[in-house]
């Protein structure tokens, strides 16, 4: 996995609570047995109208959306199954960090493992965040302000004079920082697991 | 007190501390052991790119199992007996499972298996589920086998990865959450409707972070097969996990099965699985309290598994609702839905019917089933799938007749697997048709692209089967 120290870039949004994971990938495309591909199906029956050509009033087609690194979206975010086919549609997709009040704990962990960075904000930042999206659309705006999201300090920042921590277990931003993949820490408990097992 | 009074633990300490391999600490997660690793076609292919990239073994192939269920068809079989998989992306899938059990040693129960079913039947069928275990598999619906009084979680592909090469997991301890219901529940009444009630109480998320603990004399009430379909669907109200303290339900259904500890052993075990619950006193993180005397049949409404109510109610109005996104959401909901604020959904016309999943496919699901279906017929137009969970549900069906009562009705009886349930092998719901559906999920999509799915019991699906709306299935039962 590569470090993830720090992602500035402006984003798009999908403000609507409970965004499961059948809407961010459709269960028909699961059939695959690697994880390439998947980001131009990322929420592919939302994106796409019926004919496959791309839907103007779903978020991730405006032309704002283009370029950007980071969602921002609704409360319990990734609910639903377990399949990590969902963060690598994302990442697939261009989407390096999603901001929510909320996600669902088995999306969050396999995001984690994937370097897609789970940031949770207080209801009243998400809104706010929103609010400037469909301010951007509704004017016609190029692109949203940019954010920047800061791993060692732990810190998104909106603008000069709001930024704010987001919580991350010590363990998770070491990963993410140094690049390590959680079954190489795990491969180092060998001596550990054959204890256990010999007196399991 | 005395001095030698420990402090009271709940069942889910008393598992957990069983199976600490390295203790958790300020920095590092705990590193937990894995009982039992149940794997399946649609998640686990990438796990072992991962390890043969790596070049490690499997750990523990005898702690492991395959099956297929996901992609799997459920048409019937050709002459052969074989299966007929006409998506060539499902092929590759199934054959690349096989190649990884065979080179990998996992014992897989695939498509020619007798033992072959959805990973989340076949468990419990073969005694592989037992309580105080940890079980985990690339597949949220894992909780399943909570109902045996084991830590049994769904976990991504990087996990299914770590389980395969080190047998353990890294994790935090989850809190508690006791679901506590006493009482005993009305005619019509099911465990489908049970659980339906406790996620629109608590909400779809309500649970993130926590295991359920199902306690009260409803629970003890209710049979094995009635306690997986509790379990089951733990994680529409976000929690990973459900648990269900083992009891004489619990050890007879286990007695006896292909896996299950014999002689000496079993007497063993079955002493251990007496202390695997919730000491008197011991502290739960929350508690939800239910009355099961005044619980319906329920139905969804929405497009998440929260949005549910008495099938007797009426759909919510958006503008009852003070929060801006909840509003939007249920707003959204309720169009994609076709449904109107206020209206009931009694009468309302129904596509398909499916009868299946995870959740409601086993022998006592298929038995409740039959016996409303029965001398009725399937409703002219409508299209009845029932998808037994498992090849040896689908045996004890036939040997029982109940396949004929589906198929005289006019049903079709198939090929066990996911099915529509998940739409991923080719079973799946035309754009704007409408299920009623005893699977887990209404998700927008979940069924088929534009498919519109309503949640309920297999009673509740057999009573809209038969007049082809739906139907609050106590008006067809006999006084």
């Amino acid at each position: 996995m590569e470090p993830i120290i720090s992602i500035t870039s402006h984003y798009f949004a999908i403000p609507a609570d409970n965004v499961d994971t059948d809407q961010i990938i459709p269960a028909r495309f699961l059939k695959v047995t690697d994880k390439e591909g998947l980001g131009a199906l990322a929420f592919y029956d939302r994106r796409y109208v019926v004919d496959g050509s791309p839907d103007p009033a779903f978020p991730i087609n405006a032309p704002a959306a283009a370029g950007a690194e980071i969602l921002v979206t609704g409360h319990n975010f990734g609910c639903g199954s377990s399949r990590e086919h969902a963060p690598w549609a994302l990442l697939g997709a261009g989407v390096r960090a999603v901001i929510s009040s909320g996600f669902a704990d088995i999306f969050r962990n396999n995001a984690l493992k994937n370097g897609l960075l789970p940031v949770t904000v207080p209801p009243v930042v998400l809104r706010r965040l929103t609010q400037a999206w469909d301010t951007c659309i509704a004017s016609g705006n190029e692109r949203t302000d940019r954010l920047t999201i800061d791993v060692p300090s732990q810190t998104l920042t909106i603008d000069a004079n709001t930024s704010l921590v987001f919580p991350l277990e010590a363990f998770e931003k070491h990963c993410l920082l140094a690049g390590v993949d959680q079954l190489d820490f795990l491969l180092g408990a060998t001596d550990d697991i054959n204890a256990f097992e010999a007196i399991s | 007190m005395t001095a030698t009074t420990s402090r009271a633990t709940t069942l889910l300490d008393k598992i957990w501390n069983r199976h600490v391999v390295r203790a958790a600490t300020d920095v590092t997660p705990a590193i937990v052991y894995v009982d039992l690793h149940l794997v399946h076609e649609v998640t686990s292919p990438q796990a072992f790119s991962d390890l043969r990239r790596r070049g490690v073994r499997v750990r523990c192939p005898g702690r492991t199992f395959a099956t297929t269920d996901h992609s799997t068809p459920t048409t019937p079989r050709d002459h052969s007996g074989r299966l007929v998989v006409i998506d060539a992306q499902a092929a590759t899938q199934l054959d690349e499972l096989e190649r990884n059990c065979s080179e990998f040693g996992i014992p897989l129960y695939g498509t020619d298996s007798s033992r072959q079913g959805i990973v989340h039947v076949i468990g419990p069928e073969l005694g592989l589920t037992r309580p105080g275990m940890t079980i985990v598999c690339g597949d949220s619906h894992t909780s399943t086998h909570g109902a045996f009084g084991a830590l049994a979680f769904g976990i991504g592909t990087s996990e299914v990865a770590h389980v395969l090469a080190t047998q353990c997991i890294l994790q935090r301890k989850p809190k508690t959450m006791e679901i506590h219901i006493d009482g005993t529940v009305p005619r019509g009444v099911s465990a489908k409707d049970i659980i339906l009630a406790v996620i629109a109480k608590i909400g779809i998320g309500g649970g993130t972070g926590s295991v359920f603990e199902y306690t009260g004399s409803a629970i003890r009430a209710l049979g094995m097969e009635a306690r997986m379909t509790v379990c089951n669907m733990s994680i529409e109200g976000g929690a990973r996990a459900g648990m269900i303290a083992p009891d004489d339900t619990t050890i007879e259904y286990i007695s006896g099965r292909e896996f299950a500890p014999t002689g000496a052993a079993w007497d063993a075990a079955v002493s251990e699985w007496r202390g695997m619950r919730s000491d008197p006193g011991a502290r739960h993180d929350s508690s939800v309290t239910l009355d099961a005397r005044t619980l319906k049949p329920m139905i969804t409404y929405g497009t998440n598994p929260a949005m549910a109510m008495a099938i007797d109610g009426r759909v919510p109005d958006p503008e009852s609702i003070y929060d801006r996104n909840e509003r939007a959401t249920l707003t959204h909901a309720l169009n994609y839905m076709g449904v109107q604020p206020g209206q009931r959904l009694i009468g309302t016309p129904v596509d398909v019917v499916f009868l299946g999943s995870c959740t409601n496919s086993r022998i006592s699901d298929l038995r409740e089933a039959a016996g409303l279906l029965r001398g009725h017929k399937v409703k002219e137009g409508l299209r009845m799938l029932v998808v037994p969970g498992s090849r040896a549900v689908k045996r004890a069906a036939e040997a029982e007749g109940l396949d004929r009562i589906f198929r005289e009705a006019g049903a079709e009886w198939r090929e066990s697997g996911c099915s529509m349930c998940i739409a991923m092998n080719g079973d799946q719901l035309a754009p704007g048709k409408l299920a009623v559906s005893t699977s887990n999920r209404n998700f927008e999509g979940r069924q088929g692209p534009g498919s519109r799915t309503m949640l309920a019991s297999p009673i509740t699906a057999v009573a809209a089967a038969i007049t082809g709306t739906i139907t609050d299935l106590r008006t067809l039962l006999p006084n």
